[in-house]
């Protein structure tokens, strides 16, 4: 991995991180009014990933999807906008928080439905195919979606097409407020590709460079035509599953035991040790994706709603 | 002198046609590959277009929904072959929520070319499972288009236009439809989505059918024409968006209205047509509207119970009597 591919991890990961931070803080000011799905402690997964994408490569991704557009691309403001309600949001407030699309940089969508992207994935890949590009798609979802049926029929499907999609599970510990090990038949959830003969990888999620470097096997196998990759991320879900989840499901004591595993703190830790960059790099990155969160939730606040009228275009109604 | 084929033939004849004309057309589902369908619709398409473009899937409805949807986000036209609509609800999720919602939360920013093609309605004794006209759940979906043809000239312009069309389109294609022969153009033609198309003229009563109920509704109104009647039937073809005008025209003529619906009454297409007309021209009724609809039950397997449940052409000539006011002359239809 070059020098500036580890930079870009950590400014994306520290970029994820406080766009979330700030619209925790929009929530509790209730500048954000809808039930956000927070992804902090998650961002090596987005960011690994993503690292290893095209502009024209695509994504379909989760309700948790915020860190996935900003690994993508996608402008913060426009993400910001939307989860405000904005019109000068990234879907003009007809998709919010859980619906986030970008398609000119390949950001497919985020959706509601836990599983739902992952047949939409498949199907991007099944075009890229058909269409004869090198193009990839990479469906991100949780290890709640791996016990669903999109999963199983969609991985059955693009290993026997061998399509060119990367399925990268987050597995965050939590599906809602179940434990994944009271939800789930195996501990590690990556042994499943093998059920459909593709390869099923388990990385630690909160280093970025194991799922960088998994990730860039991945890609580089879908690119040349070798089908798809089950890919697990293991990490976890410092926040709720929402903003303002009681988090009965769970101890105190177990957060904070995985607030020492954090993502950004090791990936610093690792660039500092090696001295691949300064304290004073470190600052920078952190002011510059300070600034630009700022600036972002400014134009969000400062951006006009929706005119209720705008709920009737694009419909079909008789 | 016009060349006359079968409904699955002018089906297949406009699929294929549209597969010479774009390559991004292309046909998935179970069976569809060497088999050619459960009904032919697809025979002869691997040996013409291959099998990348004539494309066998598992039994996966979910992932054929959906997968079909996302290669439509990309500029492909997939015609999703879902057998029966009965077994469309294993696709819920991905025909409801993703296809039918794309374009609108992505704020217009995608489109959804697909179609998804499923047989519908009664054949024999197919049963609980298989003789479904769910349609209604989807005319209730915002986002999504539901086509439903009568004949097999209106079977081929309309899946030209389905798969023109760059929303997603629901295509149901009736079981007991699929041998009716009738005259086809050969060229290629679209019929406009969401215009109806009078079957019959007439000036007592304004009778909409659909699918089936179609030719049904048309051997009822020969038959009250004896009695003197004058039937006016009418097929939206188009259930989502319907032809509203062309229905509020016909009922503004004959101050009369009866839908025949395959579906169920609750919620349904004929339940939304009477409440249409009641708000728009209530006043032009002479009478309150009726509607004729598949017993509220799931079907049976045991033929004399599966003949009682569905709408037949006698039951829809005595519900026409009865709105009439006038009694059988010379024949015993009105059972």
């Amino acid at each position: 991995m070059d020098e500036q591919t580890r930079m870009h991890l950590l400014k994306t990961m520290v970029r994820i991180r406080l766009a979330e931070l700030q619209l925790a803080i929009m929530y509790k000011n209730g500048k954000v009014f809808c039930a956000a799905h927070l992804y902090e402690g998650e961002e090596a997964v987005a960011a690994g990933v993503c690292a290893n994408l095209r502009s024209d490569d695509c994504i379909t991704s989760t309700h948790r999807g915020h860190g996935h557009c900003i690994a993508k691309g996608m402008p913060m403001k426009e993400m910001i906008a939307e989860v405000c309600g904005r019109i000068t949001g990234c879907c003009g407030g007809k998709g919010g928080t859980m619906h986030l699309f970008k398609p000119g940089i390949g950001v497919m969508g985020t959706v509601g439905i836990v599983g739902g992207g992952i047949p939409l994935a498949t199907g991007l890949g099944l075009a890229m195919q058909m269409q004869k590009t090198d193009r990839v798609a990479v469906s991100f979802f949780g290890d709640g979606a791996a016990n669903n049926g999109a999963f199983h029929e969609s991985l059955n499907l693009a290993a026997l097409w061998k399509l060119p999609v990367i399925y990268v599970c987050e597995n965050n510990g939590y599906a809602t407020s179940v434990a994944v090990g009271r939800s789930t038949s195996v501990p590690d959830i990556g042994v499943r590709g093998t059920a459909y003969g593709i390869p099923g990888i388990t990385v630690d999620g909160n280093r970025v460079d194991e799922v960088y470097e998994a990730a860039a096997e991945a890609v580089a196998r879908a690119r040349a035509g070798l089908g798809p990759t089950l890919l697990e991320c293991k990490t976890y879900r410092i926040r709720g599953h929402f903003e303002g989840d009681d988090s009965l499901y769970r101890t105190r004591e177990e957060v904070a035991e995985a607030r020492k595993r954090d993502p950004i703190e090791y990936w610093k830790g690792r660039l500092l040790g090696e001295g691949v960059i300064t304290e004073d790099d470190v600052a920078a990155v952190n002011a510059a994706a300070e600034a630009e969160v700022a600036d972002a939730a400014a134009f969000a606040e400062n951006s006009p709603f929706p005119d209720p009228q705008d709920a009737l275009v694009l419909t079909n109604q008789a | 002198m016009p060349r006359r084929i079968r409904f699955v033939e002018a089906l297949r004849e406009g699929m294929r046609q549209e597969m010479e004309r774009d390559p991004s057309v292309f046909v998935m589902g179970e069976g569809v590959g060497p088999h050619g369908s459960c009904f032919k619709q697809t025979e002869g398409f691997t040996a013409q277009f291959g099998e990348d473009r004539s494309r066998d899937t598992p039994i996966s409805e979910l992932a054929i929904a959906g997968t079909a949807a996302g290669a439509a986000l990309l500029g492909m036209r997939p015609i999703a072959d879902l057998m029966w609509i009965d077994f469309s609800m294993l696709a819920m999720d991905q025909i409801c929520n993703q296809a039918a919602k794309l374009r609108y939360i992505s704020n217009g920013q995608v489109n959804v070319p697909v179609v998804y093609r499923m047989t519908t309605g009664r054949s024999k004794s197919n049963a609980a499972h298989h003789s479904g006209s769910f349609y209604s759940w989807y005319i209730n979906t915002p986002g999504l288009k539901v086509v439903v043809p009568s004949t097999p000239y209106d079977a081929k312009g309309l899946i030209v236009s389905a798969i023109r069309d760059n929303g997603p389109v629901i295509y149901l294609e009736h079981k007991l439809l699929l041998n009716m022969r009738g005259e086809v153009p050969e060229e290629v033609y679209e019929i406009p989505l969401g215009v109806a198309d009078v079957k019959r003229e007439g000036a007592d009563l304004t009778l909409v059918a659909t699918g089936a109920m179609v030719g049904l509704s048309l051997a009822a109104a020969e038959a009250v024409a004896k009695d003197g009647a004058s039937v006016e039937v009418i097929d939206p073809r188009t259930l989502m968006p319907y032809d509203g005008d062309a229905i509020l025209a016909s009922v503004r003529k004959t101050g009369r209205l009866l839908v025949v619906d395959e579906g169920y009454r609750y919620c349904g297409f004929a339940s939304e047509l009477i409440a249409f007309v009641a708000e728009k021209a209530l006043e032009v009724l002479h009478q309150p509207p009726r509607q004729l609809t598949t017993r509220h039950t799931t079907i049976p397997f045991s033929p004399p119970m599966e003949e009682f449940v569905f709408p037949d052409a006698a039951r829809i000539a005595g519900e026409i009597r009865a709105m009439l006011d006038i009694t059988a002359q010379g024949d015993s239809s009105n059972g």
